[in-house]
């Protein structure tokens, strides 16, 4: 039977996550990454040894017998002795109530190796679209297009700096990149060239508002072999109203018709961005906080892969979350995992990228505690030629990394490079109580700065969302195993 | 059989601590206005 002097050292809420979800009780083992389904006893169970850390009671059978009493919960009886026998059993296994791996950091060389560089080959765009942190294209400073000779050099960047790595991005970034398409046809070709000469792949990404998506264009990324992300909101009213021209026009009637065309070109798109993929996404706002009806949209245009997400937006937007919008939002993801299990069932599926978890083939743990690399792994490049940590912080002075027409631009600011280094999972106080940890973390070091000023302090309300999502997801995967495992699919042995 | 408890998932996260970081996969950022690929979102390519 479990010993319950064993969770006088072990703290259980960051390290296992007991939920409900639609019909179910959950409980997600953090350290293993195993999911187990319990039943109504065996989760107040679990519910009331939280309870009791927390009160530092201490933990017994007549400590949970008077817990399940106060909260009004059956009492077990002689069912409490079989659930602590079961919950020893998985403890045996390594499956619950894991311990978390210790001394773990993510470990990096000296000279950073950036082996992903988003190029801002135009810092102008033809919509005006309200929440866009570039300041609808200029990132604070004039319209501006890279030109030939900036491109070049930045892919050389990644090449040198990615060091020994064979696998190199670069993404198309803006403003709107499409309006430099001249650009973006040659430095692939460059880039093709020049990787090759040094045995290196190069990945190459667009992400584009989808105005400019000719066929012309079209086929060019489509021979190219090139993944793109295409933004659209969802439905008309809510599109236009954040995505218009500069006259104020919505753009939802160009666009949608000519992403609905590269999207259904693209049948095979893996829902885990590899290979060669699309994605359509989008942002929502205060506006729509019943988003989950934009996705299902999105998914009745015949639009496979989609992903939507929060806007992240300062307290004096007007479309900025409010107060008592989060029960709307975790409501909105809720009815989206059960349509998205509805639709799977009847086979009219679609992926929504944040309820994806490759729980068997997911990234490693060094992988989860680095994150995004921005910074030392990820640079983003100006039209200019200027070096920064990524994307959101172009144009800030301060997070300048350097510049591709240094002398030596592949030396990059050495106290920034450490600071972005250091501010991992584990630096981040919320996030190491957090059980999230894994999956999150340590969430957007962008975001972060804009709210609270400080790399490893987190923005709260971006955390609430990022569990909600993780929540739903998890449930959508048991939900999707519990189904297959009646056809007779199961097990699923990860171990 | 298990009365209680109905185990979906068996893995092993922390094995990969020594076998895991070749650096492969593709970069992973979180915002809104990319390709908002989570970690957690995320396969590994090995
Ligand atoms: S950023 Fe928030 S949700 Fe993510 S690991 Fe940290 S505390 Fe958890
Ligand atoms: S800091 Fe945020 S926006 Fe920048 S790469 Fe990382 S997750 Fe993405």
């Amino acid at each position: 039977m479990l010993d319950l002097l064993y969770f006088e050292k072990y703290p259980l809420k960051k390290n296992v996550h007991s939920y409900r979800q639609g019909d179910l009780s959950i409980a997600h083992d953090v350290n293993s990454g195993s999911l187990h389904v319990l039943d109504e006893g065996t989760y107040n169970v679990l519910k009331a040894i939280e309870e009791l850390q927390e009160l530092s009671g201490s933990i017994s059978i007549a400590g949970i017998t008077q817990v399940l009493r106060q909260t009004g919960k059956t009492e077990l009886g002689e069912e409490l002795t079989e659930i602590l026998e079961e919950l020893e059993e998985l403890r045996k296994e390594g499956t619950l109530f894991t311990a978390e791996a210790e001394g773990i950091q993510p470990t990096y060389p000296a000279k950073p190796i950036v082996k992903a560089i988003c190029l801002h080959v135009a810092h102008d765009c033809n919509l005006r679209c309200e929440y866009c942190f570039a300041g609808t294209g200029a990132f604070g400073g004039s319209r501006t297009m890279m030109d030939l000779e900036t491109g070049k050099k930045g892919i050389d960047f990644v090449l040198e700096s990615s060091g020994h790595r064979n696998h190199c991005e670069v993404d198309f970034f803006g403003g709107e990149p499409l309006l430099n398409f001249r650009l973006v046809k040659d430095l692939v070709e460059y880039g093709r060239k020049a990787g090759a000469e040094r045995g290196k792949t190069i990945k190459f990404t667009l992400t584009t508002n989808g105005v400019l998506l000719n066929d012309k264009i079209q086929e060019f990324l489509e021979q190219e072999d090139i993944s793109v992300v295409l933004s659209l909101d969802g439905r008309p009213e809510v599109h236009d109203r954040m995505r218009p021209y500069a006259d104020g026009r919505g753009s939802y009637a160009k666009v949608t018709p000519l992403i609905k065309q590269f999207a259904t070109q693209r049948p095979e798109s893996s829902p885990y961005a590899l290979g060669t993929y699309y994605y359509v996404r989008g942002t929502y706002t205060h506006f729509n906080l019943d988003f989950d009806q934009d996705v299902l949209h999105m998914a009745d245009l015949g639009i496979k892969q989609i992903s939507v997400e929060p806007v992240v937006a300062g307290p004096k937007d007007a479309y900025a979350f409010q107060e008592g919008d989060l029960d709307k939002i975790r409501e909105a993801y809720d009815r989206l995992g059960e349509e998205l299990i509805l639709r799977r069932g009847q086979g009219r599926d679609f992926n929504f990228f944040h309820f994806n978890v490759a729980l068997d083939q997911g990234p490693c743990m060094v992988k989860r505690l680095s994150g995004c690399g921005a910074g030392h792994e990820y640079v983003a490049i100006s039209p200019e030629g200027d070096l920064y940590p990524c994307h959101q912080f172009v144009g800030q002075e301060t997070y300048k990394l350097g510049s591709l027409y240094d002398e030596t631009p592949l030396q990059l600011k050495e106290e920034l490079v450490k600071e972005f280094r250091s501010a991992h999972v584990y630096a981040k106080p919320s996030c190491r109580e957090c059980w999230a940890r894994f999956a999150c973390s340590g969430g957007c070091h962008a975001a972060n700065v804009s709210f609270t000023q400080n790399l490893t302090e987190v923005y709260t309300l971006g955390c609430e969302l990022q569990k909600k999502r993780l929540e739903v997801a998890l449930y959508v995967k048991i939900k999707e195993l519990m189904s297959g495992a009646c056809q007779g699919d199961g097990p699923f042995d990860t171990l | 059989m298990a009365k209680h408890i109905q185990t979906i998932v068996k893995a092993n996260l922390s094995a990969t601590v020594k076998t895991g970081g070749c650096g492969k996969c593709q970069t992973s950022c979180q915002s809104a206005c990319k390709t908002s690929c989570t970690v957690g979102n995320q396969v590994c390519v090995k």
